[in-house]
């Protein structure tokens, strides 16, 4: 087959990258990945197209001994779409935002970033094809180990490379769970790919084993409380790489739930409630842990949990549908779910790439200290809002549509259940509400403060647009989401089709029709809202080209010479919401309080940060406590090599002793 | 499309009736019934000041949050007419819509770098995020109860269902409707529009930088939301089979007496502490639970 050879050069041919002269890097990097964007996005479309089931490309490994066939079905041609959107547009980015690093760091450097970069592109690639266990583990590997290379990129600053290696550490636990559930498949049916996957769930207990992999790969994917690598590694890594991580890379996690999902047989009505309570739980904590921050990547990050969370209730309420025998809920909360997913992608990415274009024009990424950043830089400013409008899931914009598929999911499945799914239910509808608002709360926060306004210091003020190069790939971003947005029926009507063919619904044409005709009426009245609106717009610049327009202060009661300091800031933003959610984010500041005594104030400071509680009761204390133990042990090093071969001493003893009560 | 037009009537008398009823209760001989019309007249006459710390975002939200409640009117039945947008779950729609115009309401606050406008701000993005649970477990339990999720049907079949106990959940649902609708709309008891203190303000702080053909709008935008939900709260009355001529009477009549309670309530009644007010707004959101169980013993589920 001449196009899996192809693929296989273009895999051998990112070596390369590492003598080719420091321009000529980035575009050697990009046409190669062209090349490969091009022709798996051919093999998807061609898939999701036609009528056949699976395309099987077959391709040799030397280094695993067996042929692994990559097998490509409509759900896997799905995901490849995903990934290369995003991971092209990544890199159409990355030229500009990596330009001011060129004089500084060695260009062996950026050899590394780049090569790190295919091979992130390739072994998400490799993930969502690769069906055989041993493979898939390895690819896996080398995803999370690209992605290290791509988040160190800043390694001069100590934090970073921390960040980095605690980013690795985590990883590697959630592969560990993985590949005990592949063991354990191993041990039970003697193969180790997803169909034996099926096979062991036939006749054992699925959701045990379910529980493992659902645990591996939620790390992946950043549910809570499995969360804690994703709000430190993504403000860590460089803006184009936290945007691929974000919108594709923590999929992959999603990726794998829904294959074991796809392989399961009984035991669904208890997984599909695990994974709904996990998400609404991701999706409120997330935004609410995003309304407290003031690091801009840091609130994308937080956020990103809370869209997980979305698109994991929409699994969820499929997997729930598909056990209640409903069709309707089943069709939906995965076509939720998986547009979700898609759309996702599309305005975190923008997000995280409008972050980037903000801390390279004003040099920081705390919020506190922007301000009145769209007068300067306008383009990002406006990429920026529509992101925010996307994400909180306002129409006429695509989050909306997804979320919608999954409030119909969840509404549609009320009149026929029984209590208890009643209750799951309305309660996942008041989550699913709360996160809209809460959404709201926190991008208004995030835009309004950061875009709007007064320059709140130096840095804001000598803020400027950044270069043409790095806002085109954005408007192709936003393309996408005003397609997706305008023009649902396009898109929902393949992801329908997807859905059927992975999880085998029932009778789907009748419904998915029904449900694309009202897509068509959301889609026409987001037509008739910009009609409205532009309407609106044309009559007030007439009407006030014929009126006096004049300019002067904002009014300040009276007392209009104050500073930019004055303004609102994020922390006054969120004090009342802070209040309120006390309870549950545990927010803490450091302030000494004015002594009556004390008749002319000395200046003072104020100091408020909100731990995250989960990192700090999963992660950190147990650590600590761990690292106690060991500092307890270590009274055995005494540095003295008497001592030490006493211990040897002892402990050969130890092994003959043993040996003689026939115990080893 | 009567349902609209009966909207954009209702909406003419609406402020005008609020005020009358209060300068009555309070006996004073108050302004005329049309007053606020004539203020929105004067203001498209004006000319505009604009701050120069705003720029565009201050200058089209105004227009968005119009065109916002216009297509939310455009998703609301009257009588057995369906609305000319209906489709399943279009009540998600219509309260998605809202939330468009909420929030360039709130980002346009944040566009003057007033400090006054951003506790607003914050105090409006804070109260409505509150508010939305109960708006959708109310209507999810309409879903439930009627089996249907679009505005035209859960009403086409709220009294047909040959349930005697319609009165409870009608009259539940009437009252968390006038509840929210004082949230969203920013009234008594949760915030006071006739305050004197900029401190004290929710949503009247937030708009204290327009002027003229802007101002105009969102006074329009507000009369609009106010006959938008005494809409909803007309549907909850009357049944939807009655002889459309009589119902066109009957809805203006709702909405006078809809816009009376709202005069009275706040002729008699104090504005809530700013830090009672989260408490107050779950509170609506533990009555629609309540609205939920009574449905869930009404269907059997739970006994």
């Amino acid at each position: 087959m001449l196009s899996a050879i192809f693929f296989l050069i273009v895999l051998f041919l990112s070596l390369p990258v590492f003598f080719i002269p420091g321009s000529l890097k980035y575009y050697y990097t990009l046409a190669l990945l062209v090349c490969g964007v091009t022709l798996t996005s051919v093999w998807s479309v061609q898939l999701l197209t036609g009528s056949e089931q699976l395309l099987e490309i077959p391709l040799f490994v030397p280094a695993a001994g067996s042929v692994v066939i990559l097998v490509l079905d409509r759900l896997s041609a799905f995901f490849v779409i995903v990934i290369n959107v995003t991971v092209l547009i990544g890199l159409l980015y990355a030229r500009g935002y990596l330009a001011p690093y060129y004089q500084s760091k060695k260009s062996l450097r950026f050899s590394i970033h780049y090569f790190s970069y295919l091979w992130l592109w390739l072994s998400m690639l490799m993930v969502v094809m690769i069906r055989d266990g041993l493979s898939f583990l390895i690819v896996w590997e080398i995803m999370a180990l690209s992605s290290f290379f791509l988040v160190i990129f800043d390694a001069e600053e100590r934090t970073i490379l921390k960040t980095g290696i605690s980013y690795l550490i985590q990883m590697h636990v959630g592969m560990f769970f993985i590949l005990v559930a592949f063991l354990i498949v191993e041990k039970a049916t003697g193969s180790m790919s997803f169909d034996a996957v099926g096979e062991y769930f036939s006749n054992h207990r699925n959701l045990p084993l379910f529980l493992l992999f659902f645990t591996g790969f939620a790390i992946k994917a950043g549910f809570i409380p499995l969360h804690t690598w994703l709000p430190e590694a993504h403000p860590a890594a460089p803006s184009h790489v936290s945007g691929v991580m974000s919108g594709v890379m923590i999929k992959m996690g999603i990726y794998g739930i829904l294959r074991v999902l796809v392989a399961m047989q009984s035991d669904l009505l208890l997984t599909g409630i695990v994974i709904l309570i996990i998400s609404m739980i991701s999706g409120v904590m997330g935004v609410m842990m995003a309304i407290m921050q003031n690091d801009l990547k840091r609130l994308l990050a937080y956020s990103t949990i809370e869209n997980v969370g979305i698109i994991g209730a929409g699994i969820g309420l499929g997997v729930i549908g598909q056990a209640l025998n409903n069709p309707a809920l089943a069709l939906l909360g995965f076509a939720g779910g998986l547009l979700h997913l898609l759309n996702h992608s599309l305005f975190k990415s923008l997000l995280f790439f409008n972050s980037g274009s903000v801390y390279q024009a004003a040099h920081t990424r705390n919020i506190e200290q922007m301000g009145g950043l769209m007068k300067r830089m306008p383009r990002t400013a406006i990429l920026f809002l529509i992101g925010s409008l996307a994400i909180c899931g306002l129409p006429p914009f695509n989050g909306f549509v997804s979320e919608y598929l999954i409030y119909m999911g969840m509404f549609n499945s009320l009149s026929g259940a029984t209590l208890y799914h009643s209750i799951l239910i309305l309660g996942s509808i008041v989550g699913l509400s709360l996160i809209g608002g809460l959404a709201i709360f926190c991008f208004t926060r995030a835009f309004g403060i950061a875009f709007l306004g007064e320059p709140r210091s130096e840095k804001a003020i000598h803020a400027r647009e950044v270069t043409r190069g790095m806002i085109i790939p954005q408007y192709v971003t936003v393309a996408f989401i005003m397609i997706i947005g305008l023009a649902s029926p396009l898109v929902v009507k393949p992801v329908f089709d997807i859905v059927v063919q992975t999880f085998g619904i029932h009778n789907p044409v009748m419904m998915s029709g029904a449900f694309v005709s009202n897509l068509a009426q959301i889609s026409i009245m987001g037509g008739v809202f910009v009609v409205t609106l532009v309407t609106l717009l044309v009559y007030r610049r007439y009407h006030l080209s014929k009126r006096m327009v004049e300019s002067g202060p904002t009014w300040g009661c009276g007392y209009t010479a104050g500073t930019a300091r004055q303004q609102y800031t994020a922390t006054s933003f969120a004090y009342n919401f802070n209040h309120l959610a006390k309870p549950v984010l545990q927010t803490s500041k450091v302030m000494d309080e004015i002594r009556e005594d004390e008749i002319f104030p000395r200046k003072r400071t104020f100091v408020s940060h909100s731990d995250d509680i989960f990192k700090k009761m999963l992660i950190d204390k147990p650590l600590d406590w761990f690292s106690g133990l060991l500092k307890r042990i270590a009274v055995m090093q005494t540095g003295q090599i008497q001592h030490y071969i006493l211990y040897a001493f002892v402990f050969m003893l130890l092994v003959l002793l043993l040996a003689i009560l026939n115990i080893i | 499309m009567a349902g609209f037009v009966l909207i954009v009537i209702a909406a003419f008398f609406f402020p005008g009736i609020i005020l009358r009823t209060k300068s009555i209760a309070s006996g004073r001989k108050g302004p005329g019934l049309f007053q606020p019309v004539k203020d929105i007249i004067v203001l498209l006459k004006k000319g505009s000041v604009f701050s120069t710390t705003t720029g565009l975002i201050f200058q089209i939200a105004p227009a968005v949050t119009l065109a916002s409640v216009i297509c939310a009117m455009l998703l609301l039945p009257f009588a057995e007419q369906k609305a000319l947008f209906s489709f399943e779950g279009d009540f998600v729609l219509f309260a998605y819509m809202l939330a468009l115009g909420k929030f360039f309401t709130v980002i346009a606050a944040l566009d003057t770098g007033s400090s006054f406008e951003g506790m607003g701000a914050s105090r409006e993005a804070l109260f409505s995020l509150l508010v939305e649970p109960a708006f959708f477990i109310l209507l999810a339990t309409f879903a439930m109860f009627t089996g249907y999720t679009s505005f035209s049907v859960i009403f086409n079949h709220f009294f047909i269902t040959g349930n005697d106990y319609v009165m409870i959940y009608s009259i539940i649902g009437i009252y968390l409707f006038i509840q929210i609708a004082m949230v969203e709309n920013s009234r008594v008891p949760v915030d006071d529009p006739k305050t004197h203190l900029e401190l004290t303000m929710i949503h009247e702080v937030m708009i204290l930088d327009y002027s003229g053909f802007d101002k105009a709008l969102i006074h329009i935008g507000t009369y609009l939301k106010f006959a938008l939900y005494g809409s909803l709260i007309y549907n909850l009355i009357v049944p939807a089979g009655w002889n459309i001529f009589l119902q066109a009477g009957l809805f203006l009549a709702v909405q006078a007496f809809f816009a009376i309670v709202i005069g009275l309530t706040e002729s008699f009644r104090a504005r809530n502490k700013m830090n009672k007010n989260p408490k107050f707004i779950l509170t609506l959101s533990a009555i629609a639970w309540i609205a939920f169980t009574v449905i869930l013993i009404l269907t059997y589920k739970l006994v």
